[in-house]
């Protein structure tokens, strides 16, 4: 069996400075990697903003290929407010038992066809799909549309040899423009309709507006929920009593999947521009120069975390910040959380049991630190 | 069974009662305002945050470490903040109200 583990590269520095130092299409980035110092950094939003230049705070820098500002994501208060206020209840859809239903559905069917398999590649086969038709759920548009996204791959901007292809993510922005007219014209209770017909302060939303948040909704939640369900797959494979812990005692779920999360870290990290000289763990910090906030590593600080390095799907205290921390914390969170579960708890109540059979790892590289986030192909058997 | 008067920031008041769980679970059952419980209760999130009295805290006690970390960095906080879910029903006197700190 092999043993599934995702190391922490961050240890040595973490220890030492708190920072590391990454070059990024000459914008170089300081990433900040002890979890008082990231948890601070996300709540100064004043000192650190996300309102940059559209792309700025991503790492790798996405200025090159968008002008869309990503809302909320890159607004900073009091304006942030008013548009995350708008997008709460709608994102807060998935603690409804409907939306718990459908999403049950659509794992199920997923591993049924799983078993009936010799063999799957889980980042294709299974993650991807998966992440695709649940999004059909948080945008409430119908299960087929799910087709077109699983038809472009695991990587809305990344191509083989690009981190950053504009031509990748033009498909996904002509997409959203083509859905927005769409909407325009023949309005439902699509996610798009809902927010053309959204106001603040009495301005109804304008077209760019909806698109910062449709990018953010559809890039967010990408590689992100596909590194989490082949990650937890992984896991579980190399863990053979979890699933059957989980299913005597359902309870678990919830400590289960913060947990993985923690562990997970399924974004590494997200940067911030600093509006004035500053200094962050004694490290001086430039006016409009980067600092990324790292959640991967903040997730591993043994000042906080016990054992931090082990994954124990009972931990009672987790403060981790996989979904990251503040104002600025993952939209997509309660959606993310409920597959996580519904996945675990599927798994669980039909008995299966996974096998690993060959995973290419995906190695991200940040300077110093290459950090394993996942797989890039997963062979596995179901049982 | 303990008796918890949950005072929202509106000042809406609601009373519900339970024998067991915590502050946050009972909260999120009654849907009480301001408190969602993202993270289910592991101390990750803070959407969970109260304000006590004095007397009560004195009673109840003060938050763990980990807790205590989440707190600071909190908007709102007080001298008798605590995070819902660290406070198990059981630690609580007969008969409580608390305030919705969000
Ligand atoms: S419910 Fe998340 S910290 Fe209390």
């Amino acid at each position: 069996m092999e043993k599934f583990e995702l190391p922490d590269p961050f240890e040595g520095a973490r220890e030492q400075c708190g920072y590391g130092k990454v070059e990024d299409q000459d914008d170089p980035v300081t990433m900040l990697l002890r979890l008082r110092d990231v948890r601070k950094t996300a709540k100064n939003t004043q000192t650190f903003q996300s309102g940059a230049q559209p792309g700025r705070i991503v790492v790798p820098s996405e200025v090159n290929i968008r002008s869309t500002r990503q809302i909320p994501f890159e607004v900073d208060p009091p304006m942030h407010r008013l548009y995350r206020d708008l997008l709460e209840d709608w994102f807060r859809r998935p603690e409804k038992d409907t939306y718990k239903a459908q999403l049950s559905d659509i794992i199920s069917k997923l591993v049924q066809e799983a078993k009936s398999k010799a063999q799957v590649e889980i980042v294709n086969d299974i993650a991807l799909k998966l992440q695709s038709r649940a999004l059909t759920l948080l945008l409430n548009v119908p299960l087929e549309e799910a087709e077109t996204w699983i038809s472009w791959g695991t990587h809305v901007f990344r191509s083989e040899d690009n981190p950053v292809d504009g031509d990748k993510a033009k498909i996904l922005y002509d997409y959203i423009d083509r859905q927005i007219e769409k909407a325009l014209s023949n309005p439902g209770d699509d996610l798009y309709s809902i927010l053309l017909n959204s106001e603040i302060e009495g301005k109804k939303l304008n077209k760019e507006e909806v698109k910062g948040v449709m990018i953010l909704t559809f890039a967010g939640g990408r590689d992100t929920v596909i590194n989490a369900v082949t990650n937890t797959l992984a896991y579980l494979s190399s863990n053979p009593k979890a699933l059957p812990a989980i299913k005597e005692d359902p309870t678990m779920l919830n400590t289960a999947v913060e947990e993985l999360v923690r562990y997970f870290s399924p974004l590494t990290h997200m940067g911030r521009v600093a509006t004035e000289d500053t200094e962050v763990c004694e490290h001086a910090i430039k006016a409009d120069s980067r600092v990324s906030l790292c959640w991967a590593s903040a997730n591993r600080d043994p000042k906080t975390f016990e054992n931090p390095n082990t994954i124990d799907l009972e931990r009672k205290l987790n403060p981790h910040v996989g979904f990251g921390f503040g104002i600025h914390k993952c939209l997509g969170a309660t959606h993310a959380r409920h597959v996580l579960r519904t996945l675990l708890s599927v798994l669980a109540e039909m008995d299966v049991k996974l096998k690993m059979v060959k995973g290419d790892s995906n190695i991200e590289d940040w300077g110093e630190f290459k950090r394993k986030v996942g797989y890039d192909r997963l062979e596995m058997k179901f049982s | 069974m303990k008796k918890v008067t949950y005072i929202t920031q509106k000042e809406e008041a609601k009373t519900a009662s339970a024998s067991s769980g915590n502050l946050m679970e009972l909260a999120i059952a009654n849907n009480i305002e301001g408190i969602e419980g993202d993270c289910g209760g592991v101390c990750s999130c803070a959407t969970c945050h109260i304000h006590l009295t004095p007397e009560d805290f004195e009673t109840v006690g003060g938050p763990g470490e980990i807790e205590e970390e989440m707190l600071e960095l909190e908007d709102n906080v007080s001298p008798y903040s605590r995070l819902a879910c660290q406070v198990p029903i059981s630690s609580l006197p007969e008969q409580i109200t608390v305030k919705v700190a969000n």
